[in-house]
């Protein structure tokens, strides 16, 4: 069949299924309307059934300062008493540490079934010093990416359950003023890593004109802090971008929670009861909870769960491989996936060794120079000693010797004297016995 | 006419002391400092100008953001002369933003408690000086009221720090802030339970117990602790309620009348502490707390030399 499709190039061929230009050889996709009726405007119903039969998990954290009624907003919204019996439990214990806690409920409602687990986050900023009181809500949504990365990398895929967290409720307390410290740090560490949707708890505290300026001054810090809470997502068509524009104009949304019904004009209705009247939890314009409740379950539930799925576990993927070979932990479970630039890594890394050990050892080095030094003037040192003790000892003994050779003298002296007296003693001896020996002989004569 | 010593002869006119002091009163007027602690957004601001019906306090609704919060514990004290009824008062609001807005609240009850030794050491001062002012003047704390942030379940770890560390050198008064949160019920459990904590923690808020004089004192006292800490709500607009103008918070679902007893306790805390116990707050700072302080510092120097001015590190509190 040979159709004019209205393309502005100058032979165009038209064939069975196929239309090409002469020039670029591309295939061009345009919309054909159908002769007959083929059947794959079905696929929309088969996909649905397919997810109705094995069911929706869908999981919402909930995080700010105790008393804000998230207990209470949980439990209205998904109409259950998820809380009941720990009311005012959680939030009752003051914790030295922030808590990460989280309860599974099944929801069935026409023939869905939502597993729902919320995650609550008591002792959060109720100590006196809340510095990083963020960190145990970062590691959790942390490990459930890490565990949903494990759950993709493993060689038997059967289940992969996913208990990444798709929303992070963050409750803004109504002060009036504006963002406290604590939520600028908060949101700024964890809006790149889950949905952040703000809201303003407790909304019945403050008069419709407080709310607008509240509201207003809240975006504003938001802005200037650039944190990145979660955008609606523009669609095709006009009349829900119409909404969404009010639901943004609305943000954050200030919420009112409460299960309790009470009788207004001869209605039931859920909301608080106060002496001057009944704020009405449903009413459009006591409070915003209607909006969120749309929001959050009817219009964009799946939407959360793709934006954490395509967007925030994305960048924890990414992070967390590119950083693979920095701790060789993870390397067995990712070695189907190592690039090239881990190895390049892994050459830098080798680079960076070896350039630390020649630091250390010229470190090394110099300070073995140093002891040798050191060394050698010490040696030095001791030498000069000893040769001045060696000096000092030759000096004495000449000195001794001296002395000797002095009493030596005085020795030979007084022996030669002794000597020269018993000669002329012997001699004298001599001489006398001669004479006697004369006189002897003489005195024979006689 | 005979008799007993306590019958008068005549009128000798000693009733009339009353008045004279009333006279005097009025010339000199009267000072009156009162702190607001609490972090913000707690309505304190608001509060105490609804409680002096003017414009004592700045207004932070209408805060710029321009004033970031400070990172430490700023004092900012005002005064302002307020005249009713020939009396003159002499109103001091110290304010004490940046408390428990950190991330970090440590220690963030040092700076409050540096002022109000500060205060004292100043009246010690002037006291111990040889050549004395006919009027001291007197810029200590009278009363500190803590605001206790309306969350329905409990005190909160800094609340109970701070009301420990200072219900010994002044007189605390908590308040519940923006009872318009809470219902009557939650309310009522709320005040229970802060009841409780306060008892556990050993924190003798003012009406103190020990400070009752006489069997009539301790039962008015008894009635007021039963009913503290007051949940209150400030406003500062006129609304238009049964043909009657009165201070009130216009929500979409009804007005929240300020002054009437069965909205809120505002009407309660302001008699108490306007119309009943003002003379008795300063009288209790000057006789118990002041001289707990002036023992103390007395007896660590060993003398009445006057201590110099830039000696104000006190040891511990």
């Amino acid at each position: 069949m040979k159709r004019y499709l209205g393309v502005k190039s100058e032979r165009v061929c038209l064939h069975q299924g196929l239309s090409y230009t002469m020039e670029g050889m591309d295939t061009i996709q345009h919309q054909r309307n159908l002769e007959g009726y083929v059947g794959f405007a079905n696929l929309p119903n088969q996909v649905y059934r397919k997810s109705v039969k094995r069911g929706f998990e869908f999981t919402l954290m909930v995080v700010g300062e105790s008393g804000l009624g998230k207990s209470t907003l949980i439990n209205s919204l998904f109409l259950t008493d998820l809380y009941s019996k720990d009311y005012p439990g959680p939030s009752q214990r003051i914790k030295k540490t922030v808590q990460v806690e989280q309860s599974k409920v099944l929801i069935k409602e026409g023939g869905v079934q939502l597993t729902l687990t919320i995650v609550d986050t008591p002792g959060f900023g109720d100590a006196v010093d809340n510095s990083n009181c963020w960190q145990p809500v970062i590691n959790y949504i942390d490990s459930k990416c890490e565990d949903f990365l494990n759950a993709e990398s493993r060689v038997n895929r059967r289940s992969m359950p996913d208990n990444r967290v798709h929303c992070c409720l963050y409750f803004i307390a109504p002060s009036g003023h504006g963002l406290k410290p604590l939520d600028i740090e908060f949101m700024k560490r964890l809006h790149d890593k889950v949905n952040v949707i703000p809201l303003i708890a407790k909304a019945d505290t403050l008069t419709p004109e407080e709310c607008q300026l509240f509201k207003k001054q809240i975006m504003k810090e938001i802005q200037e802090h650039k944190i990145k809470i979660y955008e609606f997502p523009d669609t095709e068509d006009d009349e829900d971008n119409k909404l969404i524009r009010k639901i943004k104009e609305k943000m954050p949304l200030a919420v009112v929670g409460s299960n309790v019904v009470i009788e207004v004009n001869g209605k039931k209705v859920r909301g608080r009861q106060y002496p001057w009247g009944v704020a009405e939890v449903e009413n459009g314009e006591h409070c915003d909870f209607t909006v969120l409740r749309n929001m959050l379950i009817r219009t964009h539930m799946q939407d959360l769960k793709d934006v954490t799925n395509n967007v925030h576990y994305e960048n924890y993927r990414s992070k967390k491989l590119a950083a693979v070979t920095c701790n060789g932990v993870d390397t067995t479970k990712t070695k189907g996936q190592l690039t090239k630039s881990p190895l390049a890594q892994m050459e830098e890394e080798r680079r960076e060794h070896v350039m630390k050990m020649k630091k250390m050892e010229a470190e090394m080095e110099q300070v073995f120079e140093m002891k040798v030094k050191e060394k050698k003037q010490k040696l030095k040192d001791s030498e000069a000693e000893l040769e001045r003790r060696h000096e000092q000892m030759k000096r004495n003994l000449e000195a001794q010797y001296k002395e000797l050779e002095e009493k030596r003298r005085v020795y030979e002296d007084e022996k030669a004297n002794w000597e020269a007296q018993q000669r002329i003693l012997e001699q004298q001896k001599l001489d006398a016995s001669k004479t006697m020996e004369k006189n002897k002989k003489k005195g024979k004569i006689f | 006419i005979s008799g007993s010593g306590s019958t008068l002869l005549g009128y000798i006119g000693i009733d009339t002391i009353i008045e004279q002091m009333r006279k005097k009163t009025m010339k000199t007027g009267f000072d009156f400092n009162i702190m607001v602690v609490g972090h913000s957004g707690l309505g304190k601001s608001t509060l105490v100008n609804t409680l002096f019906k003017s414009q004592v306090s700045r207004k932070s609704a209408g805060w710029a953001r321009d004033d970031k919060i400070p990172k430490t514990v700023d004092i900012k004290a005002v005064s302002h002369v307020l005249e009713e009824g020939g009396v003159k008062m002499k109103l001091t609001v110290v304010d004490t933003p940046g408390f428990g807005d950190q991330i970090n609240n440590d220690n963030c009850w040092e700076p409050i408690s540096k002022y109000i030794n500060e205060q004292y050491e100043k009246f010690l001062k002037e006291e111990v000086n040889i050549t004395r002012k006919k009027r001291i003047p007197d810029t200590r704390v009278h009363c500190c009221l803590y605001f206790i942030s309306p969350t329905g379940h409990s005190l909160r770890q800094l609340d109970v720090e701070f009301m420990k560390r200072l219900s010994h050198s002044v007189n605390i008064i908590p308040v519940i802030a923006k009872a318009d949160t809470m219902t009557i019920e939650e309310r009522q459990d709320f005040k229970q339970r802060v009841r409780k904590e306060l008892e556990m923690g050993g924190i003798e808020f003012y009406p103190q117990k020990e400070f009752d004089e006489d069997m009539e004192d301790k039962s008015d006292n008894d009635k007021i602790r039963e009913a503290m800490p007051f949940a209150v709500v400030g406003s500062d607009k006129e609304y238009q309620v049964n043909g009657k103008r009165v201070l009130g918070r216009k929500t979409a679902w009804g007005i929240v009348e300020v002054e009437n007893p069965n909205h809120c306790e505002f009407a309660q805390l302001r008699d108490f502490l306007i119309r009943s116990h003002l003379q008795d707050l300063k009288e209790v700072t000057h006789n118990i707390h002041y001289e707990t302080y002036r023992a103390k510092r007395l007896n660590e120097n060993g003398g009445l030399h006057p201590i110099s001015s830039n000696d104000t590190q006190e040891s511990n509190l």
